[in-house]
């Protein structure tokens, strides 16, 4: 330590005694090493990964996103009343008196917004890169849990406004636990914390969306982060160009920095020029028309609309869930590839078998609304078979069959076959939300 | 590595081993219970809040007389519908769609109930006329005290279908 120096320069020296601006190569790599916020950064990057095209910045969309939302979110708690009385003027004033409220509340809400888009798609791009395999197994699975706690954090918070839309939504959405044998309702009940949504359900919204998710969040976070590096950063596309490592500042942090400013910049675009939608007050006595759960889990309501709900809301999700969470463990023929669709071929499949479970869904969709109900073709059977057991197996078995095609007929190896049949499922998946979402109307008919 | 240590484990000249594999299983155990337990305490939390006091869980709701045959009257505060049926008998069905738990609104017109989010519409005595909805809307417990009708919003029933059992008479 230098005793000459005054009092502020030795404090400064105490926090960090990296230069703020390194010349060299090398003080570059020590300021990553000695920082805490940059020491989440290799020293040095494959110079391939760090092309804005190879992962879109998605990943680091996500953790601006979590911070803004932390940060808007701490704001908000100064002026939220987590009662049924007074919640919802508590948000009137914070939209009329208090100083930008009505923007902190935009903020939150389209970045809480974007964050589930972003997540979503940053999940498929590490699929579509095969960033999934070896090293970075468990770290999909992890990946997958952040997923879902971004979902359930939207969807506690979105009941906190306390208005028409969020009363309802929730409780269209929790009603759907009702259709879990046995324990369903006791699960609903220990969820909302009474028989319907009122006080007790407030609260514990309140408190997993503010206190338990964003802890749970920081810390898979970090595990998640930790095994990025561990697996030695991002996948790495296997083309035959060279590879050459360069310093991760300034190359990467740049790059980050100007994902993050544009981010920034469009979401206070989004915030200055559409508000979060606020409608009266929540009325227990009257639900409105169509009443609809949150926008992420229309897919499944649409779903609702076509098959026996059994079926349609727990074990159809749940078992795409469960095949989610595999994708990784399925023996694969080669190993981090890091290419965009894999291949040639890959990529063609992909296409393809969208456009073809696209307009299937789709068809399927119309037809169960205008020609005949496909569950009454077995009208003696009970509803759970002839609308929930039998469309399950034959859609299973389609799948099996489709997946047994592209390898025999098609002549797919394994991890083709795996992502085309992936793609379809999410196209599936796709529509059905989009439907959800924009086409359906009163009564929840059919509207264009 | 593992299959060794299982068979030299088994050999009865190891006994270390089996009393170090003996405390490991211990741990692990009392780890699991703890979390047990802890996972119930959070429960029990969360199960306290369904426990709120509430007063009007027996609801007086007029006299029998009163009530005209073949009328529907709502009762929003309870959250159910005072049927009565043309033969005089009464049922007090839930407001609670079966469907995703919206609250239905009698048509006096059609003489059904519709559910406003999916369209699912009941008849008088709250049989399904139009799916989505699962099953028949629920009842509460009816009684008739002296002319008086009362009913206990503790006790809500499931049911398939509509029965003439479930009908209460003045």
């Amino acid at each position: 330590m230098d005793r000459k120096e005054n009092i502020f320069k030795r404090i400064k020296n105490s926090v960090s005694d990296g230069s703020i601006n390194p010349s060299s190569d090398r003080d570059r790599i020590l300021l990553v090493l000695k920082s805490l916020i940059l020491h989440l950064h290799p020293p040095m990057v494959n110079e391939k990964t760090i092309k804005f095209n190879h992962t879109f910045g998605l990943g680091g969309m996500a953790v601006v996103l979590i911070c803004l939302q932390f940060i808007t979110g701490l704001l908000l708690r100064f002026t939220y009343a987590p009662f049924p009385g007074s919640a919802y003027d508590s948000i009137l004033h914070l939209q009329s008196t208090v100083l930008f409220g009505q923007l902190i509340r935009n903020i939150h809400h389209w970045s809480g917004l974007l964050l589930v888009i972003i997540t979503s798609l940053h999940l498929l791009r590490v699929f579509f890169t095969s960033g999934f395999h070896g090293k970075r197994q468990f770290n999909w699975v992890i990946g997958v849990c952040l997923l879902l706690l971004v979902v359930f954090s939207n969807f506690t918070g979105y009941l906190l406004p306390w208005d028409q839309l969020a009363y309802w939504a929730v409780t269209v959405a929790t009603g759907m636990l009702e259709y879990i044998p046995i324990i369903g309702t006791g699960l609903m009940e220990i969820l909302l914390g009474g028989k319907q949504v009122g006080s007790s359900t407030l609260l514990i919204f309140y408190n997993l969306h503010t206190g338990i998710f964003p802890i749970l969040i920081i810390l898979i976070m970090a595990f998640h982060f930790w095994r990025v590096r561990k697996a030695g950063g991002v996948v790495v596309p296997a083309d035959k160009s060279e590879n050459k490592m360069v310093p991760a500042v300034p190359n990467l942090v740049a790059k980050e920095f100007v994902v993050m400013l544009v981010l920034l910049a469009f979401v206070f675009l989004l915030a200055l020029i559409f508000d979060a939608p606020l409608l009266e007050k929540a009325n227990p006595a009257f639900s409105p028309n169509p009443a609809k759960a949150p926008w992420y889990f229309l897919g499944i309501q649409e779903l609702m609309l076509h098959f026996h709900p059994l079926f349609s809301a727990i074990i159809i999700p749940i078992t795409s869930l469960i095949f989610l969470l595999l994708i990784p463990y399925f023996l694969y023929e080669t190993e981090d590839n890091g290419v965009w669709f894999y291949s040639g071929k890959g990529k063609q499949l992909a296409i393809r078998s969208a456009v073809i479970s696209g307009a299937a869904s789709l068809a399927f969709i119309l037809i169960n609304e205008f020609l005949f109900k496909s569950g009454k073709l077995l009208g003696f059977l009970p509803d759970e078979i002839s609308n929930g057991l039998i469309p399950f197996i034959i859609f299973m078995s389609g799948f099996y069959g489709f997946y047994k095609f592209l390898i025999n007929k098609k002549g797919a190896n394994k991890n083709e076959a795996i992502q085309t049949l992936v793609v379809s499922i999410l196209t599936v998946f796709i529509v059905l939300t989009i439907v959800g979402i924009f086409f359906r109307g009163k009564g929840m008919a059919l509207t264009f | 590595m593992r299959k060794n240590v299982k068979k030299i484990s088994k050999d009865k000249t190891y006994k270390k081993e089996t009393r170090r594999d003996f405390l490991k299983t211990a741990w692990k155990g009392l780890g699991i219970v703890a979390g047990l337990e802890f996972a119930g305490l959070a429960i029990h939390y969360l199960n306290d809040h369904a426990q709120e006091p509430d007063l009007n869980n027996i609801f007086d709701a007029g006299l029998a007389e009163e009530i005209p045959k073949g009328t529907v009257t709502p009762f929003r505060r309870g959250r159910f519908y005072l049927v009565r049926l043309a033969d005089g008998g009464f049922l007090a069905v839930s407001i609670k769609c079966t469907h995703l738990g919206c609250s239905i609104l009698w048509d006096e017109e059609k003489q059904e109930f519709i559910c406003p989010c999916h369209s699912s519409h009941f008849a008088i005595n709250g049989d399904v006329n139009n799916p989505p909805a699962p099953r028949a809307l629920d009842i509460y417990e009816l009684k008739i005290e002296n002319g008086q009708i009362v009913i206990d919003l503790n006790k809500k029933n499931k049911r398939a279908g509509f029965e003439k059992s479930q009908l209460t008479y003045a």
